[in-house]
């Protein structure tokens, strides 16, 4: 199997595992408090990390490239409040025009 | 299926409800499919495969980003677990007004998603299964026909690096990012988390820093 196919997997059944969990097994008894809390912080840490790494590392090493433009550029797009495709297409746009224009 | 009236009557209202954001979703979808086959992400039939199976769009994104980025399978499937964990408290909230055996409750429960889960909300902690599942259905099929668009469209894109593609993925995540910081805490856990991954970059392989900084959700054991 490849790593992609690996990845599909794996991630599937694991969703398809964590969304039944509720339903099928705890049958609607409430998580203690303290996974609460944390569960809750996962995605806020994990989406941060992503963009910082998505946006500065290059391999093993910190770069500041376009990148780093096309990131400002979605989040004035953000704060416009505008659909998700829209900020891509921003970042991405603002991004090629930098290089055009001879940024790395 | 015995759909009385009224049945039929639910699952109709949550699917046309789901209209537009399913718009919304299968262009969040197209955005995917670009992503997986022109920067090295997952590629075509994984990438549709993926959307069909996991529906959720943080954790396929983060796996995507970390695969192009060269990080370990491994990495990219406890980042996209990690971060469908929060299903686990959303399926919590919904189990009570599921409905049938143990196979009819767990299909029902694949159908959960943010924008199924806010339609089929009823207020005061109550849910209308129907119109979750009218809507999941309708979110379901934008979000794979949106990916296999995505798919067919990045294939005949050029150099991903000229068109700006490798900045998609950072404001992609600020996008996700932005409606998570809700209050102090998360604020905390994302600032937290980006540091930890920062600070991590230079010193392991790639993928590595996104999982380390899951452990900034640790901050959720301090008691409010």
């Amino acid at each position: 199997m490849s790593d992609a196919w690996l990845i599909v997997v794996a991630i599937g059944i694991g969703t398809m595992l964590i969304k039944a969990a509720g339903p099928v097994l705890l049958g609607g008894r409430a998580l203690p408090p303290a996974v609460q809390g944390v569960v809750a912080l996962l995605a806020p840490a994990l989406l941060a990390a992503l963009v910082a790494t998505a946006g500065l590392s290059s391999g093993q090493a910190l770069v500041i490239d376009a990148r780093l433009l096309g990131l400002g550029a979605a989040a004035v797009t953000i704060a416009l409040r505008a659909p998700v495709l829209l900020v891509v297409v921003v970042a991405a746009a603002t991004a090629a025009i930098a290089r055009l224009v001879g940024v790395s | 299926m015995d759909l009385s009236p009224p049945i039929r009557f639910e699952l109709r209202r949550g699917a046309v409800t789901a209209v537009p954001l399913a718009i919304a979703v299968g262009l969040f979808g197209v955005s995917f499919g670009v992503l997986s086959v022109s920067t090295g992400g997952m590629g075509a039939l994984p990438a549709i495969a993926m959307s069909a199976t996991t529906f959720a769009g943080s954790a396929q994104f983060a796996a995507a980003s970390i695969v192009s980025g060269g990080g370990q399978p491994i990495a990219a499937i406890a980042a996209g677990l990690l971060l469908n964990a929060r299903y686990l408290p959303i399926g919590v909230s919904v189990a009570r007004f599921l409905f049938g055996g143990p196979i009819r409750r767990f299909a029902q429960a694949q159908l959960v998603v943010d924008e199924s889960w806010a339609i089929a909300s009823r207020g005061g902690g109550t849910f209308d299964t129907h119109r979750l599942v009218g809507a999941g259905i309708v979110l379901w099929l934008a979000w794979v026909a949106g990916t296999i668009i995505g798919v067919i469209g990045g294939e005949a894109l050029g150099d991903p690096a000229a068109l700006g593609l490798d900045a998609a993925f950072p404001a992609l995540f600020l996008a996700l990012l932005m409606p998570q910081l809700i209050g102090r805490r998360e604020v905390a856990a994302a600032v937290l988390g980006a540091g930890i991954a920062i600070a991590l970059v230079p010193l392991t392989p790639a993928g590595v820093p996104i999982i380390a900084a899951a452990g900034a959700a640790l901050i959720g054991l301090w008691r409010r």
